[in-house]
């Protein structure tokens, strides 16, 4: 077994990661696997950024009248953090490193379809984060990370304009990523892997990328209009001047609720791959887990109206999203079912990705049935606006998409660098980022219910305690995330050698070396088999 | 990859041949029109819903348009679609000559569209009617705007000046996008086998001449010239 | 690449189709239909965009999947304009309740 570092010219094996060297060969490659290298690095930079608002806020709110800062400030504290943290981390998240990494190797490939379009996907999304960034810092934004009108469009003096153009233009990331993947998948299959045959992660990221190059457009305009109501105050969203607020959030909604669903199937896509490699064992019903992915996608559109129940929209329209809100639950109830229903009679072990996989489990269903109170109209009335949402999409966001995040990178950690981390380690922090998060969110379901408002920097006497508690949540949170930070960068030095497939798992990306060479495979695969065809299955596997 | 050289000319390396090449530009041209269709989509939702409100002032603004040239201008895009088409076409038959004749001729037709693009813009600027940066009617045009409402009516300039100012960026895009072609085609890049950048150009070209095709009868043919 | 090639005449007849339209629509502007105009000019801006799809862009000989890929667009784009403007058209049949008053002051302590 070799000890060579990579990056040792000497006897390391020729792979991704020491085929060239120098900044050109990174910045300038078109090679998919460094490309979401490129992105994990981004989003991760962005991830402490908008974890550092998120740190000053619940600081702040140690104190009922606040601790920290003033309420103007805590205003743009909020919307930063939701902007960076769901435009610049949970949305690229997964699609752009683990979905650019693993998906051509999932189907054979030796690329995407667009290789230079994926770079400039890349470098369009830098660019919208330097916009972004630099809205931070030359003042922030304090609109809230919906820009809702005419606030943000009227009367709001802070950096409307330079954030809307930032994100408008991270857009275009996610649309060419999602056109490429389509591309790809349809078209770049190796020979005998029919549809029936991909894993779930594939399907996972075809639908999500449905929604990148549907949903996300509507968000760019959105955005441009909102961003010429800033600067030319015509009024189309003011009522003064003949406009409709609620016309922008319409438009708004049309892209951020189905947002929300680019940012969990990805997720669920990575549960399913580990949940059938650590419990040996296919999923139980694949094809309607396959499904129910893109009916996620689909009905995911037909379902914002339940962000504006209480504005005033018409209460027939409030009925309509209501009902669809209740049935774009089922298939994601579905998934966990099928989860669970694999898990049985399993032989299950638990090594870390195994641990946020099932962590996911738990924290999405209860995010999910939250979700379940607020499509009803009248609690909505009673919890809209108060913590209790704020809980709520945390749950599925950082308890859903983040655990599957991490997971996923525990998971395919050795097959992109080469190098394992230390187990032990791993199942510390995935129990610190359990237990932390639990701690942080689940007063703020108690608070929300009590009636604390969100986006308020200073809250009633009584509820100091919640909050407290919600803070201290915070800060083991906090350390949960950094422990993985730490071990990964050490096990690309230090860490053991990791063989082409450790895991024991089915899927072609485990059939190459760790790290794969830059033309993925040296001989272009054909698949015989089904997916997940591990040993002996509870039910016959069907063609 | 054990192609001849002709066979393998501007094969890509993630392709195993020409033909798989061709059918994933062409989805992907595709999937990207359909990202366009629901871009556009978000203003034209707008659009939809401020004319039912303002009916009458978007009508009044309608009115100031100049209908001639709105109607010259489908015609010019209208046959700039044509000359894209037999371009590809010729690239189609492997015909270099008429490959390169046809875009630019296309791109003439394009340009006299923004020209005349150009030309109405300047018009609503000495007439006072560009909501922000210069609104003051005046005159015959105030009476005509004020029944509906000063500020329907710029509502209704608004989108105007967005909708056709989104399609003329998108016009801009497009010549350039043509002088790339005209360049690689003088240069004989593109054969029988090999033309898929003229046609995705091509499909791109005629998305965007259908969106005017919706934008000439909304923008000016409101309510009618009766 | 194994389309056949559309003839000449195709194109400059689709072509004359288009500008025929296209004078159509311009001259039913001068004709009082009342909502009706609005009706027919969409309805001759709808042929016109299928003449183009069909022989411009070659859908005729393109396969399934793009077809669907298209059809999903259009459907997209109904749903964002449809569902939206749906909220606006049934605002008013619940009648708004009676202005609240402001004279009284509030009560609680």
């Amino acid at each position: 077994m070799s000890t060579a570092t990579p990056g040792t010219r000497g006897n390391a094996p020729r792979n991704y990661l020491n085929a060239d060297y120098g900044w050109r060969s990174w910045l300038f490659t078109v090679d998919h696997k460094r490309i979401a290298l490129l992105y994990m690095v981004s989003i991760t930079f962005f991830f402490v950024v908008g974890g550092f608002f998120a740190m000053l806020m619940r600081i702040h709110l140690i104190e009922p009248q606040g601790a920290l800062v003033q309420p103007e400030t805590y205003n743009k504290l909020f919307t930063l953090h939701g902007v960076i943290m769901i435009f610049f981390f949970l949305v690229p998240s997964i699609p752009a490193v683990l979905g650019n990494f693993l998906i051509p190797l999932m189907i054979g490939a030796r690329d995407l379809a667009f290789p230079r379009l994926n770079l400039l996907s890349w470098y369009i999304y830098i660019v919208g984060g330097l916009f972004t960034l630099y809205s931070a810092i030359a003042g922030g934004v304090d609109t809230g990370w919906t820009f809702y009108t005419p606030y943000s469009s009227t009367y709001s003096n802070t950096q409307v304009t330079a954030v809307a153009v930032g994100v408008f233009i991270t857009g275009f990331s996610s649309i060419l990523t999602g056109l490429n993947f389509i591309v790809t998948i349809h078209k770049m299959r190796a020979p005998g892997l029919t549809w029936f045959r991909l894993p779930l992660f594939i399907w996972a990221m075809y639908a999500t990328s449905i929604i990148f190059t549907l949903g996300t457009p509507v968000l760019a305009i959105t955005l441009f209009l909102l961003a010429l109501e800033h600067l030319f105050h015509v009024g189309i969203f003011s009522p003064a001047l003949g406009g409709d607020p609620l016309l922008f959030q319409h438009l708004f909604w049309f892209y951020s609720h189905p947002a929300v669903y680019i940012m969990i199937l990805p997720a669920m896509g990575v549960v399913s791959e580990i949940i059938a490699c650590f419990a040996r064992k296919r999923i139980f019903g694949y094809k309607i887990v396959g499904f129910s992915s893109v009916a996620i996608a689909v009905l995911g559109f037909l379902v914002w109206g339940h962000h504006m129940f209480v504005t005033g929209q018409s209460i027939y329209a409030g009925l309509i999203f209501s009902l669809l809100s209740f049935l774009v639950a089922i298939p994601s109830a579905i998934k966990v079912f099928n989860w669970t229903s694999t898990l049985y009679k399993a032989s299950i072990s638990y090594e870390a990705p195994m641990l946020y996989a099932l962590g996911f489990i738990g924290l999405f269903t209860m995010g999910g049935l939250t979700g379940m109170f607020l499509a009803a109209l009248a609690t909505d009335v009673h919890l809209n606006g108060t913590y209790f949402i704020v809980a709520h999409f945390h749950y599925i966001m950082v308890g859903g998409a983040v655990m599957g995040y991490l997971g996923g990178m525990h998971f395919w950690w050795p097959k992109i660098s080469g190098r394992k981390y230390p187990n032990g380690w791993a199942a510390l922090a995935a129990a610190i980022v359990f237990v932390g998060f639990n701690l942080t969110f689940f007063p703020q379901f108690i608070l929300g219910y009590l009636g604390m408002p969100r986006r308020y920097a200073f809250y009633p006497a009584e509820f100091q305690v919640l909050n407290v508690m919600s803070s201290a949540g915070a800060s083991i949170l906090g350390v949960g995330y950094l422990i993985p930070l730490i071990y990964f960068i050490w096990s690309m030095r230090y860490g053991p050698i990791a063989e082409a497939n450790p895991w024991g798992a089915k899927g072609l990306e485990w059939q190459t070396s760790s790290p794969p060479p830059t033309e993925n495979f040296t001989q272009m695969p054909v698949v015989t088999e089904e997916a997940y065809a591990y040993g002996a299955e509870e039910e016959p596997s069907r063609g | 990859m054990a192609e001849t050289h002709a066979e393998s000319v501007g094969l890509a390396h993630q392709f195993e041949d020409l033909a798989q090449q061709h059918d994933a530009d062409t989805l992907g041209i595709w999937v990207f029109l359909v990202t366009e269709i629901m871009f556009f989509g978000g203003v034209f939702a707008s659009y939809a819903i401020l004319r039912w409100l303002y009916f009458t002032a978007f009508a009044a603004g309608s009115h100031l348009l100049d209908v001639r040239l709105g109607a010259i201008n489908t015609v010019v895009l209208l046959g700039s679609s044509l000359t894209m088409a037999l371009s590809v076409r010729s690239a189609q038959i492997g015909n270099r000559r008429f490959l390169v004749i046809f875009l630019i001729l296309t791109m003439i037709l394009g340009g006299a569209f923004l020209g005349v693009k150009a030309y109405e813009y300047n018009q609503k600027f000495v007439e006072h009617i560009v909501p922000s940066l210069d609104w003051a009617p005046e005159g015959a045009i105030l009476a005509r705007l004020a029944p509906g409402g000063l500020d329907h009516a710029k509502l209704y300039f608004f989108f105007y000046f967005a909708m056709t100012g989104l399609h003329a960026l998108h016009m801009i895009i497009g010549m350039g996008l043509l002088l790339w072609l005209v360049l690689r085609a003088r240069k004989g890049n593109f054969t029988p086998q090999y033309f898929a950048p003229v046609e995705v150009v091509g499909l791109y070209w005629h998305f965007v001449d259908i969106v005017w095709i919706f934008l000439f009868p909304l923008l000016y043919l409101i309510g009618g010239r009766y | 690449m194994s389309q056949q090639i559309v003839p000449l005449k195709t194109y400059v007849t689709v072509f004359v189709s288009l500008i025929g339209l296209t004078l159509l629509t311009t001259g039913v502007a001068f004709i009082d239909l009342g909502p009706f105009n609005t009706v027919v000019a969409l309805v001759i801006a709808f042929c016109k965009m299928l003449l183009v799809i069909f022989f411009f862009m070659h859908l005729r000989q393109s396969g399934g999947l793009v077809r669907i890929v298209l059809l999903a667009g259009f459907f997209w784009l109904a749903l964002l304009i449809g569902l939206t403007t749906a909220d606006y058209r049934t605002r008013n049949w619940t009648p708004a309740p009676d202005a609240w008053s402001t004279t009284a002051p509030p009560t609680h302590p």
